[in-house]
Protein backbone atom coordinates (compact mmCIF):
# COMPACT_ATOMS: atom_id res chain seq x y z
CA UNK A 1 0.00 0.00 0.00
CA UNK A 2 2.76 2.39 0.87
CA UNK A 3 4.46 1.59 -2.28
CA UNK A 4 1.13 2.97 -4.11
CA UNK A 5 1.19 6.48 -2.63
CA UNK A 6 4.88 6.70 -3.12
CA UNK A 7 4.53 5.58 -6.60
CA UNK A 8 1.49 7.63 -7.77
CA UNK A 9 2.18 11.02 -8.13
CA UNK A 10 5.13 10.01 -10.68
CA UNK A 11 2.74 7.49 -12.31
CA UNK A 12 -0.30 9.63 -12.67
CA UNK A 13 1.97 12.40 -14.61
CA UNK A 14 3.18 9.52 -16.81
CA UNK A 15 -0.06 7.93 -17.24
CA UNK A 16 -1.77 10.85 -18.06
CA UNK A 17 1.13 12.96 -20.08
CA UNK A 18 2.98 10.14 -21.78
CA UNK A 19 0.91 6.73 -21.92
CA UNK A 20 -2.60 8.59 -22.48
CA UNK A 21 -1.30 10.82 -25.77
CA UNK A 22 0.81 7.55 -26.98
CA UNK A 23 -2.48 5.99 -27.28
CA UNK A 24 -3.90 9.34 -28.63
CA UNK A 25 -1.32 10.00 -31.56
CA UNK A 26 -1.84 6.20 -32.60
CA UNK A 27 -5.80 6.93 -32.59
CA UNK A 28 -5.68 10.32 -34.45
CA UNK A 29 -3.36 9.00 -37.32
CA UNK A 30 -6.45 6.48 -38.11
CA UNK A 31 -8.80 9.49 -38.84
CA UNK A 32 -9.18 12.09 -41.27
CA UNK A 33 -8.47 14.86 -38.73
CA UNK A 34 -7.86 18.86 -39.84
CA UNK A 35 -9.14 22.20 -39.13
CA UNK A 36 -12.79 21.64 -39.13
CA UNK A 37 -12.47 18.21 -37.26
CA UNK A 38 -10.49 19.88 -34.85
CA UNK A 39 -12.70 22.70 -33.79
CA UNK A 40 -15.45 20.01 -33.72
CA UNK A 41 -17.46 21.35 -36.80
CA UNK A 42 -16.90 18.39 -38.46
CA UNK A 43 -17.69 14.81 -38.05
CA UNK A 44 -14.17 12.46 -37.89
CA UNK A 45 -13.95 10.03 -40.40
CA UNK A 46 -12.24 7.10 -39.80
CA UNK A 47 -9.77 6.34 -41.98
CA UNK A 48 -8.14 3.32 -40.98
CA UNK A 49 -4.46 2.52 -42.48
CA UNK A 50 -5.64 6.20 -44.94
CA UNK A 51 -2.85 8.53 -43.39
CA UNK A 52 -0.87 5.61 -43.97
CA UNK A 53 -1.34 4.88 -47.49
CA UNK A 54 -0.90 8.52 -47.93
CA UNK A 55 2.47 9.14 -46.90
CA UNK A 56 3.60 5.56 -48.35
CA UNK A 57 2.67 6.89 -51.91
CA UNK A 58 4.43 10.46 -51.16
CA UNK A 59 7.66 10.62 -52.56
CA UNK A 60 8.65 13.52 -50.15
CA UNK A 61 7.65 11.49 -47.01
CA UNK A 62 10.21 8.72 -48.59
CA UNK A 63 12.79 11.53 -48.77
CA UNK A 64 12.39 12.99 -45.43
CA UNK A 65 12.51 9.30 -43.98
CA UNK A 66 15.55 8.89 -45.57
CA UNK A 67 17.64 12.05 -44.63
CA UNK A 68 15.94 11.72 -41.52
CA UNK A 69 18.29 8.74 -40.72
CA UNK A 70 21.17 9.89 -42.66
CA UNK A 71 21.36 13.03 -40.69
CA UNK A 72 20.87 11.20 -37.52
CA UNK A 73 23.75 8.35 -38.30
CA UNK A 74 26.05 11.48 -39.35
CA UNK A 75 25.52 13.60 -35.95
CA UNK A 76 25.41 10.31 -33.85
CA UNK A 77 28.84 8.47 -35.06
CA UNK A 78 30.54 12.40 -35.12
CA UNK A 79 29.74 13.46 -31.39
CA UNK A 80 30.65 9.91 -30.35
CA UNK A 81 33.97 9.83 -32.66
CA UNK A 82 34.68 13.09 -31.44
CA UNK A 83 33.60 12.60 -27.84
CA UNK A 84 35.43 9.41 -27.85
CA UNK A 85 38.94 10.81 -29.38
CA UNK A 86 38.62 13.46 -27.08
CA UNK A 87 38.19 11.79 -23.61
CA UNK A 88 40.97 9.71 -24.98
CA UNK A 89 43.48 12.57 -25.18
CA UNK A 90 41.62 13.95 -21.90
CA UNK A 91 43.53 11.19 -20.00
CA UNK A 92 47.15 11.84 -21.63
CA UNK A 93 47.31 15.34 -20.63
CA UNK A 94 48.23 17.58 -17.98
CA UNK A 95 45.66 19.28 -15.32
CA UNK A 96 45.36 22.70 -17.17
CA UNK A 97 44.83 21.66 -20.58
CA UNK A 98 42.50 18.78 -19.13
CA UNK A 99 40.52 21.12 -17.58
CA UNK A 100 40.20 24.00 -20.16
CA UNK A 101 39.13 21.23 -22.85
CA UNK A 102 35.84 20.38 -20.36
CA UNK A 103 35.58 23.85 -19.20
CA UNK A 104 34.72 24.45 -22.83
CA UNK A 105 32.61 21.09 -23.78
CA UNK A 106 30.56 21.71 -20.54
CA UNK A 107 30.15 25.17 -21.92
CA UNK A 108 28.82 24.07 -25.23
CA UNK A 109 26.65 21.13 -23.51
CA UNK A 110 25.24 24.49 -21.58
CA UNK A 111 24.70 25.87 -24.80
CA UNK A 112 20.61 25.88 -25.31
CA UNK A 113 19.57 24.24 -28.69
CA UNK A 114 18.44 28.26 -29.48
CA UNK A 115 21.15 29.94 -28.59
CA UNK A 116 23.51 27.31 -30.10
CA UNK A 117 21.60 27.57 -33.44
CA UNK A 118 21.56 31.28 -33.77
CA UNK A 119 25.17 31.71 -32.90
CA UNK A 120 26.41 29.36 -35.87
CA UNK A 121 23.96 30.99 -37.97
CA UNK A 122 25.43 34.10 -37.19
CA UNK A 123 29.14 32.17 -37.69
CA UNK A 124 28.21 31.48 -40.86
CA UNK A 125 26.00 34.20 -42.17
CA UNK A 126 26.34 34.80 -46.19
CA UNK A 127 27.05 38.41 -45.45
CA UNK A 128 28.26 39.24 -42.01
CA UNK A 129 29.60 35.72 -40.87
CA UNK A 130 33.27 35.40 -39.47
CA UNK A 131 33.48 32.01 -41.08
CA UNK A 132 32.98 33.86 -45.10
CA UNK A 133 35.30 36.81 -44.25
CA UNK A 134 38.14 34.25 -42.72
CA UNK A 135 37.91 31.92 -46.02
CA UNK A 136 37.77 34.82 -48.53
CA UNK A 137 41.10 36.65 -46.14
CA UNK A 138 42.88 33.46 -46.91
CA UNK A 139 42.30 33.09 -50.36
CA UNK A 140 39.19 30.91 -50.67
CA UNK A 141 37.53 31.63 -53.74
CA UNK A 142 33.98 32.26 -53.75
CA UNK A 143 33.69 32.18 -49.83
CA UNK A 144 32.40 36.04 -50.41
CA UNK A 145 28.64 36.04 -49.85
CA UNK A 146 28.26 32.13 -50.20
CA UNK A 147 25.08 30.75 -49.06
CA UNK A 148 25.78 27.78 -46.39
CA UNK A 149 22.03 27.39 -46.11
CA UNK A 150 20.66 27.28 -49.83
CA UNK A 151 22.40 24.14 -50.90
CA UNK A 152 20.84 20.89 -49.39
CA UNK A 153 23.91 19.48 -48.33
CA UNK A 154 25.43 22.27 -46.93
CA UNK A 155 22.78 23.28 -44.68
CA UNK A 156 22.70 19.84 -42.99
CA UNK A 157 26.15 19.76 -42.70
CA UNK A 158 25.85 23.13 -41.32
CA UNK A 159 23.02 21.73 -38.49
CA UNK A 160 24.62 18.38 -37.60
CA UNK A 161 28.03 20.47 -37.08
CA UNK A 162 26.13 22.51 -34.35
CA UNK A 163 24.48 19.33 -33.31
CA UNK A 164 27.73 17.58 -32.67
CA UNK A 165 29.35 20.97 -30.82
CA UNK A 166 26.69 20.56 -28.38
CA UNK A 167 26.48 17.00 -27.96
CA UNK A 168 30.01 15.68 -28.11
CA UNK A 169 30.35 17.01 -24.62
CA UNK A 170 27.90 14.05 -23.19
CA UNK A 171 30.42 11.24 -24.74
CA UNK A 172 32.93 13.10 -23.48
CA UNK A 173 32.69 13.07 -19.99
CA UNK A 174 30.58 9.87 -20.03
CA UNK A 175 33.55 8.40 -21.15
CA UNK A 176 36.04 9.45 -19.58
CA UNK A 177 34.53 8.54 -16.39
CA UNK A 178 34.92 5.21 -18.09
CA UNK A 179 38.31 5.73 -18.82
CA UNK A 180 39.32 6.95 -15.78
CA UNK A 181 37.30 4.42 -13.40
CA UNK A 182 39.58 1.22 -14.82
CA UNK A 183 42.02 0.48 -12.59
CA UNK A 184 45.68 1.15 -14.31
CA UNK A 185 46.63 -2.29 -13.20
CA UNK A 186 45.13 -3.60 -15.89
CA UNK A 187 46.11 -1.85 -19.00
CA UNK A 188 49.91 -2.38 -17.11
CA UNK A 189 49.19 -5.87 -16.64
CA UNK A 190 48.21 -6.02 -20.29
CA UNK A 191 51.48 -4.45 -21.35
CA UNK A 192 53.85 -6.57 -19.16
CA UNK A 193 52.54 -9.75 -21.20
CA UNK A 194 53.11 -7.84 -23.93
CA UNK A 195 49.99 -6.55 -25.55
CA UNK A 196 50.06 -3.73 -28.41
CA UNK A 197 48.45 -0.24 -27.63
CA UNK A 198 45.60 -1.32 -30.38
CA UNK A 199 45.07 -4.99 -29.07
CA UNK A 200 44.65 -3.25 -25.02
CA UNK A 201 41.93 -1.10 -26.58
CA UNK A 202 40.38 -3.42 -28.20
CA UNK A 203 40.28 -6.40 -26.01
CA UNK A 204 40.83 -4.58 -22.47
CA UNK A 205 39.78 -1.04 -22.81
CA UNK A 206 36.75 -1.94 -24.79
CA UNK A 207 34.82 -4.69 -22.99
CA UNK A 208 35.13 -2.63 -19.71
CA UNK A 209 34.24 0.49 -21.22
CA UNK A 210 31.20 -1.18 -23.27
CA UNK A 211 28.25 -0.07 -20.85
CA UNK A 212 29.13 3.43 -21.01
CA UNK A 213 29.42 3.45 -24.34
CA UNK A 214 26.35 1.65 -25.18
CA UNK A 215 24.63 4.14 -22.87
CA UNK A 216 26.70 7.10 -25.16
CA UNK A 217 25.18 5.67 -27.97
CA UNK A 218 21.46 5.30 -27.68
CA UNK A 219 21.39 8.77 -26.17
CA UNK A 220 22.81 10.07 -28.69
CA UNK A 221 20.20 8.10 -31.22
CA UNK A 222 17.52 9.06 -29.12
CA UNK A 223 18.27 12.61 -29.22
CA UNK A 224 19.78 13.31 -32.68
CA UNK A 225 16.36 11.44 -34.27
CA UNK A 226 13.96 13.77 -33.28
CA UNK A 227 16.02 16.92 -33.53
CA UNK A 228 13.92 19.92 -34.16
CA UNK A 229 15.12 23.15 -32.81
CA UNK A 230 18.30 23.09 -34.46
CA UNK A 231 16.50 22.40 -37.83
CA UNK A 232 13.55 24.59 -37.39
CA UNK A 233 15.76 27.50 -36.51
CA UNK A 234 18.94 26.81 -38.88
CA UNK A 235 17.31 26.24 -42.09
CA UNK A 236 13.98 28.52 -41.74
CA UNK A 237 11.21 25.51 -40.65
CA UNK A 238 12.88 23.22 -43.15
CA UNK A 239 15.19 24.68 -45.71
CA UNK A 240 14.48 26.08 -49.14
CA UNK A 241 11.38 23.85 -50.54
CA UNK A 242 11.12 22.09 -47.35
CA UNK A 243 14.32 20.39 -48.45
CA UNK A 244 16.26 20.05 -44.62
CA UNK A 245 12.77 18.33 -43.13
CA UNK A 246 13.35 15.81 -41.18
CA UNK A 247 10.56 13.55 -39.79
CA UNK A 248 10.01 15.70 -36.62
CA UNK A 249 9.49 19.12 -38.39
CA UNK A 250 7.81 17.35 -41.23
CA UNK A 251 5.48 16.22 -38.75
CA UNK A 252 5.01 19.46 -36.94
CA UNK A 253 4.43 21.05 -40.30
CA UNK A 254 2.00 18.85 -41.59
CA UNK A 255 -0.35 19.06 -38.18
CA UNK A 256 0.34 22.59 -37.40
CA UNK A 257 1.13 24.49 -40.37
CA UNK A 258 -1.22 22.25 -42.78
CA UNK A 259 -3.80 21.52 -40.06
CA UNK A 260 -3.94 17.86 -41.21
CA UNK A 261 -3.23 16.20 -37.97
CA UNK A 262 -4.09 12.79 -38.52
CA UNK A 263 -1.40 12.89 -41.27
CA UNK A 264 1.19 14.82 -38.41
CA UNK A 265 0.38 11.55 -35.87
CA UNK A 266 1.05 9.16 -38.62
CA UNK A 267 4.01 10.83 -39.09
CA UNK A 268 4.62 10.89 -35.31
CA UNK A 269 3.60 6.88 -35.02
CA UNK A 270 6.00 6.04 -37.88
CA UNK A 271 9.00 8.54 -36.11
CA UNK A 272 7.66 6.20 -32.40
CA UNK A 273 8.07 3.04 -34.09
CA UNK A 274 11.75 3.72 -35.69
CA UNK A 275 13.09 4.64 -32.84
CA UNK A 276 12.41 2.27 -30.88
CA UNK A 277 13.35 -0.55 -33.24
CA UNK A 278 17.07 1.36 -34.01
CA UNK A 279 17.42 1.38 -30.15
CA UNK A 280 16.64 -2.50 -29.74
CA UNK A 281 18.39 -3.39 -32.85
CA UNK A 282 21.53 -1.52 -31.70
CA UNK A 283 20.94 -3.02 -28.15
CA UNK A 284 21.06 -6.72 -29.63
CA UNK A 285 23.92 -6.20 -31.56
CA UNK A 286 25.79 -4.99 -28.48
CA UNK A 287 24.46 -8.02 -26.80
CA UNK A 288 25.79 -10.17 -29.79
CA UNK A 289 28.70 -8.43 -29.71
CA UNK A 290 29.50 -8.94 -26.53
CA UNK A 291 28.68 -12.67 -26.06
CA UNK A 292 31.28 -13.21 -28.86
CA UNK A 293 34.29 -11.08 -27.18
CA UNK B 1 62.61 11.75 -23.42
CA UNK B 2 59.60 10.42 -25.75
CA UNK B 3 57.22 10.46 -22.88
CA UNK B 4 58.23 14.11 -22.11
CA UNK B 5 57.65 14.85 -25.69
CA UNK B 6 54.03 13.70 -26.30
CA UNK B 7 51.74 15.00 -23.42
CA UNK B 8 53.41 18.43 -24.87
CA UNK B 9 51.80 17.42 -28.27
CA UNK B 10 48.96 16.52 -27.04
CA UNK B 11 48.32 19.18 -24.29
CA UNK B 12 48.97 21.85 -27.51
CA UNK B 13 45.87 20.06 -29.60
CA UNK B 14 43.79 19.88 -26.15
CA UNK B 15 44.40 23.70 -26.02
CA UNK B 16 43.22 24.45 -29.81
CA UNK B 17 40.26 22.11 -29.28
CA UNK B 18 39.47 24.03 -26.17
CA UNK B 19 39.59 27.31 -28.12
CA UNK B 20 37.79 25.75 -30.95
CA UNK B 21 34.52 24.44 -28.81
CA UNK B 22 34.19 27.72 -26.90
CA UNK B 23 34.99 29.88 -29.73
CA UNK B 24 31.02 30.13 -30.63
CA UNK B 25 30.36 31.14 -27.28
CA UNK B 26 32.76 33.92 -27.07
CA UNK B 27 31.33 35.26 -30.33
CA UNK B 28 28.10 35.37 -29.34
CA UNK B 29 29.01 37.04 -25.95
CA UNK B 30 31.19 39.29 -28.20
CA UNK B 31 28.12 40.22 -30.85
CA UNK B 32 25.87 41.06 -27.82
CA UNK B 33 27.76 43.43 -26.94
CA UNK B 34 28.67 45.07 -30.01
CA UNK B 35 27.54 48.25 -31.99
CA UNK B 36 25.32 47.81 -35.01
CA UNK B 37 27.57 49.53 -37.33
CA UNK B 38 30.65 46.55 -36.19
CA UNK B 39 27.80 43.26 -36.45
CA UNK B 40 27.04 44.42 -39.53
CA UNK B 41 30.24 45.48 -41.14
CA UNK B 42 31.63 42.55 -43.85
CA UNK B 43 35.05 42.70 -42.13
CA UNK B 44 34.11 40.89 -38.12
CA UNK B 45 36.56 41.74 -35.96
CA UNK B 46 37.15 39.64 -32.76
CA UNK B 47 37.08 42.24 -30.28
CA UNK B 48 35.23 45.67 -29.76
CA UNK B 49 36.01 48.91 -29.30
CA UNK B 50 32.96 50.38 -28.31
CA UNK B 51 30.90 47.89 -26.19
CA UNK B 52 27.33 48.39 -26.11
CA UNK B 53 23.98 47.66 -24.26
CA UNK B 54 21.74 48.41 -27.14
CA UNK B 55 21.41 44.46 -28.38
CA UNK B 56 20.27 43.82 -24.81
CA UNK B 57 17.74 47.06 -24.65
CA UNK B 58 16.32 46.02 -27.67
CA UNK B 59 15.28 42.68 -26.31
CA UNK B 60 14.11 44.14 -23.12
CA UNK B 61 12.19 46.86 -24.71
CA UNK B 62 10.98 45.13 -28.61
CA UNK B 63 9.82 41.81 -27.33
CA UNK B 64 9.70 42.60 -23.33
CA UNK B 65 11.96 39.94 -22.94
CA UNK B 66 12.35 40.44 -19.19
CA UNK B 67 9.02 38.97 -18.62
CA UNK B 68 9.59 35.98 -21.53
CA UNK B 69 12.85 35.32 -19.02
CA UNK B 70 10.76 34.98 -16.10
CA UNK B 71 8.42 32.88 -17.22
CA UNK B 72 11.14 30.57 -18.58
CA UNK B 73 12.69 30.41 -14.86
CA UNK B 74 9.29 29.82 -13.51
CA UNK B 75 8.55 27.00 -15.71
CA UNK B 76 11.95 25.63 -15.61
CA UNK B 77 12.32 25.71 -11.63
CA UNK B 78 8.73 24.62 -11.03
CA UNK B 79 9.59 21.04 -13.28
CA UNK B 80 12.75 20.42 -11.44
CA UNK B 81 11.22 20.76 -7.69
CA UNK B 82 8.54 18.63 -8.96
CA UNK B 83 10.50 16.37 -10.80
CA UNK B 84 13.00 15.87 -7.65
CA UNK B 85 10.24 14.84 -5.60
CA UNK B 86 8.44 12.33 -7.65
CA UNK B 87 11.01 10.80 -8.96
CA UNK B 88 12.33 10.58 -5.73
CA UNK B 89 9.33 9.27 -4.56
CA UNK B 90 9.06 6.79 -7.28
CA UNK B 91 12.63 5.71 -7.18
CA UNK B 92 12.24 4.62 -3.01
CA UNK B 93 9.15 2.68 -4.20
CA UNK B 94 11.03 0.86 -6.80
CA UNK B 95 13.79 -0.05 -4.83
CA UNK B 96 12.99 -0.47 -1.35
CA UNK B 97 9.32 -2.04 -1.64
CA UNK B 98 8.93 -5.32 -2.60
CA UNK B 99 5.14 -5.87 -4.56
CA UNK B 100 4.31 -7.44 -7.54
CA UNK B 101 4.60 -5.92 -10.94
CA UNK B 102 7.78 -4.19 -9.72
CA UNK B 103 9.49 -5.72 -12.62
CA UNK B 104 7.26 -4.89 -15.07
CA UNK B 105 7.14 -1.36 -14.14
CA UNK B 106 11.18 -0.70 -14.19
CA UNK B 107 10.60 -2.15 -17.99
CA UNK B 108 8.10 0.49 -18.53
CA UNK B 109 10.31 3.24 -16.93
CA UNK B 110 13.16 2.30 -18.81
CA UNK B 111 11.40 2.12 -22.14
CA UNK B 112 9.37 5.42 -21.53
CA UNK B 113 12.62 6.85 -21.74
CA UNK B 114 12.55 5.62 -25.49
CA UNK B 115 9.28 7.39 -26.18
CA UNK B 116 10.52 10.37 -28.58
CA UNK B 117 8.15 12.56 -26.47
CA UNK B 118 8.40 15.20 -30.08
CA UNK B 119 6.02 13.37 -31.57
CA UNK B 120 3.45 13.19 -29.03
CA UNK B 121 3.20 16.95 -29.94
CA UNK B 122 -0.08 16.68 -31.70
CA UNK B 123 -2.17 14.81 -29.14
CA UNK B 124 -0.49 16.71 -25.90
CA UNK B 125 -1.92 19.97 -27.97
CA UNK B 126 -5.38 18.10 -27.21
CA UNK B 127 -5.51 16.96 -24.27
CA UNK B 128 -4.40 20.28 -23.13
CA UNK B 129 -6.96 22.14 -24.86
CA UNK B 130 -9.21 19.98 -22.96
CA UNK B 131 -7.18 20.48 -19.29
CA UNK B 132 -7.93 24.07 -20.14
CA UNK B 133 -11.59 23.97 -20.17
CA UNK B 134 -11.39 22.62 -16.20
CA UNK B 135 -8.26 24.09 -14.90
CA UNK B 136 -6.92 26.91 -16.96
CA UNK B 137 -3.74 27.19 -15.32
CA UNK B 138 -2.70 24.17 -16.78
CA UNK B 139 -4.09 24.63 -20.25
CA UNK B 140 -2.88 25.91 -23.57
CA UNK B 141 -1.48 29.64 -23.59
CA UNK B 142 -0.90 28.80 -20.00
CA UNK B 143 2.82 28.19 -18.50
CA UNK B 144 1.34 25.27 -16.53
CA UNK B 145 1.28 23.46 -19.66
CA UNK B 146 4.65 23.16 -19.82
CA UNK B 147 5.49 22.48 -16.99
CA UNK B 148 3.31 19.30 -16.93
CA UNK B 149 4.77 18.22 -20.18
CA UNK B 150 8.23 19.08 -19.39
CA UNK B 151 7.61 16.87 -15.62
CA UNK B 152 6.55 14.04 -17.38
CA UNK B 153 9.78 13.96 -19.88
CA UNK B 154 12.17 14.66 -17.24
CA UNK B 155 10.55 11.81 -14.99
CA UNK B 156 11.77 8.58 -16.62
CA UNK B 157 15.35 9.98 -16.64
CA UNK B 158 14.99 10.68 -13.30
CA UNK B 159 13.69 7.81 -11.72
CA UNK B 160 16.40 5.46 -13.23
CA UNK B 161 19.35 7.69 -11.93
CA UNK B 162 18.11 7.95 -9.09
CA UNK B 163 16.75 4.47 -8.64
CA UNK B 164 20.82 3.39 -8.84
CA UNK B 165 21.82 6.07 -6.14
CA UNK B 166 18.92 4.80 -4.23
CA UNK B 167 19.77 1.06 -4.42
CA UNK B 168 23.41 1.67 -3.43
CA UNK B 169 22.57 3.06 -0.25
CA UNK B 170 23.15 -0.22 2.54
CA UNK B 171 20.14 -1.78 3.83
CA UNK B 172 22.09 -1.88 7.25
CA UNK B 173 21.21 1.86 7.71
CA UNK B 174 17.55 1.18 7.14
CA UNK B 175 17.66 -1.49 9.54
CA UNK B 176 20.02 1.00 12.17
CA UNK B 177 17.66 3.61 11.36
CA UNK B 178 14.75 1.58 12.58
CA UNK B 179 16.60 0.15 15.61
CA UNK B 180 16.78 3.51 16.39
CA UNK B 181 13.22 4.10 16.41
CA UNK B 182 12.62 6.14 13.12
CA UNK B 183 10.15 5.48 10.79
CA UNK B 184 10.20 4.33 7.24
CA UNK B 185 8.51 7.98 6.31
CA UNK B 186 11.74 10.14 8.48
CA UNK B 187 14.56 7.12 7.64
CA UNK B 188 13.12 8.17 3.77
CA UNK B 189 13.66 11.61 4.26
CA UNK B 190 16.08 12.39 6.85
CA UNK B 191 18.45 9.33 6.19
CA UNK B 192 17.91 8.46 2.09
CA UNK B 193 17.30 11.73 0.84
CA UNK B 194 20.94 13.78 1.80
CA UNK B 195 22.13 10.56 0.53
CA UNK B 196 21.15 10.14 -3.29
CA UNK B 197 21.93 14.19 -3.68
CA UNK B 198 24.64 13.97 -6.00
CA UNK B 199 21.68 12.02 -8.33
CA UNK B 200 19.37 14.56 -7.23
CA UNK B 201 21.65 16.99 -8.76
CA UNK B 202 22.26 15.76 -12.03
CA UNK B 203 18.55 14.98 -12.86
CA UNK B 204 17.90 18.46 -11.61
CA UNK B 205 20.09 19.64 -14.35
CA UNK B 206 19.06 17.69 -16.91
CA UNK B 207 15.51 18.42 -16.31
CA UNK B 208 16.22 22.12 -15.76
CA UNK B 209 17.67 22.38 -19.26
CA UNK B 210 14.84 20.21 -20.70
CA UNK B 211 12.66 22.66 -19.72
CA UNK B 212 14.84 25.73 -20.54
CA UNK B 213 15.68 25.39 -23.46
CA UNK B 214 12.42 23.51 -24.93
CA UNK B 215 10.82 25.70 -28.29
CA UNK B 216 8.62 23.53 -29.56
CA UNK B 217 6.47 23.00 -26.69
CA UNK B 218 5.96 26.79 -26.01
CA UNK B 219 5.48 27.35 -29.55
CA UNK B 220 2.54 24.61 -29.73
CA UNK B 221 1.26 25.18 -26.72
CA UNK B 222 1.66 29.27 -26.06
CA UNK B 223 -0.62 30.32 -29.44
CA UNK B 224 -2.18 33.39 -28.39
CA UNK B 225 -1.15 34.47 -25.12
CA UNK B 226 2.48 36.18 -26.22
CA UNK B 227 3.07 37.24 -22.33
CA UNK B 228 3.14 33.57 -21.42
CA UNK B 229 5.56 32.77 -23.92
CA UNK B 230 9.34 31.30 -23.06
CA UNK B 231 12.66 33.14 -24.02
CA UNK B 232 13.18 31.41 -26.81
CA UNK B 233 10.20 32.37 -28.91
CA UNK B 234 11.26 35.52 -28.01
CA UNK B 235 14.79 35.26 -29.63
CA UNK B 236 13.22 34.41 -32.99
CA UNK B 237 10.55 37.15 -33.67
CA UNK B 238 14.46 39.27 -34.19
CA UNK B 239 14.58 36.81 -37.28
CA UNK B 240 12.73 38.69 -40.10
CA UNK B 241 12.55 38.66 -43.97
CA UNK B 242 13.71 42.25 -44.41
CA UNK B 243 17.08 41.38 -42.60
CA UNK B 244 18.05 39.64 -38.88
CA UNK B 245 18.29 42.06 -36.24
CA UNK B 246 22.06 39.79 -34.97
CA UNK B 247 22.49 42.38 -32.35
CA UNK B 248 19.64 41.47 -30.16
CA UNK B 249 19.28 37.83 -31.49
CA UNK B 250 23.11 37.40 -29.75
CA UNK B 251 22.07 39.46 -26.73
CA UNK B 252 18.74 36.79 -25.70
CA UNK B 253 21.04 33.88 -27.00
CA UNK B 254 23.14 34.94 -23.66
CA UNK B 255 20.78 36.03 -21.91
CA UNK B 256 19.50 32.54 -22.26
CA UNK B 257 22.59 30.73 -22.13
CA UNK B 258 23.99 32.62 -18.93
CA UNK B 259 21.57 30.43 -16.23
CA UNK B 260 22.26 27.42 -17.84
CA UNK B 261 26.45 27.83 -17.87
CA UNK B 262 25.39 29.36 -14.32
CA UNK B 263 23.63 26.37 -13.27
CA UNK B 264 26.27 23.48 -15.11
CA UNK B 265 29.67 25.17 -13.89
CA UNK B 266 28.14 25.38 -9.67
CA UNK B 267 26.97 21.88 -9.86
CA UNK B 268 29.40 20.18 -12.70
CA UNK B 269 31.15 17.54 -10.46
CA UNK B 270 27.98 16.53 -8.80
CA UNK B 271 26.62 16.10 -12.23
CA UNK B 272 29.22 14.16 -13.63
CA UNK B 273 29.36 11.98 -10.34
CA UNK B 274 25.99 11.48 -10.61
CA UNK B 275 26.00 10.66 -14.42
CA UNK B 276 29.17 8.03 -13.78
CA UNK B 277 27.04 6.84 -10.58
CA UNK B 278 24.15 6.53 -13.06
CA UNK B 279 25.94 4.20 -15.85
CA UNK B 280 27.37 1.89 -13.26
CA UNK B 281 24.09 1.61 -11.63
Amino acid sequence: MAALLYLAPAGLVLVLMMGYPLYQLVQISLYEYGQAQASGGAPLEFLGAGNYLTLLGDAQFWTVLVQTCLFAAVCVVGSLAVGIALAVLATRIRPLPRLLLFLAAIGAWATPAMAGSTVWLFLFDQDFGLVNEVLTGIGVDGAAGFSWTYDKYVAFGLVAAEVIWCSFPFVLVTTYAGLTGIPSEVVEAAALDGASAWRTARTVLLPMLRPVLVIATIQSIIWDFKIFTQIYVMTNGGGVAGQNLVLNVYAYQEAFAGADYGLGSAIGVVMTVLLVLITLAYLRAQRKDGAVA
Amino acid sequence: MRSSRKPRVADAVAVLVAAVVAFPLYWMVLSAFKPEGELLSTDPRPWTFAPTLDGFRRVFTVEGLGGYFVNSLVVAVAVVLLSVLLSFLAAVALTRFRFRGRTVLLVMVLVAQMVPVEALTIPLFFLMRQVGDVAPAFGLNHLGSLVLVHLAFSLPLAIWVLRGFVAAVPEELQEAATLDGAGRARFVWQVLFPLVAPGLVATSVLSFIHAWNDFLFAKTFIISATENQTLPMAILVFFTPEGNDWGAIMAGSTLMTIPVLVFFVLVQRKLVAGLAGAVKG
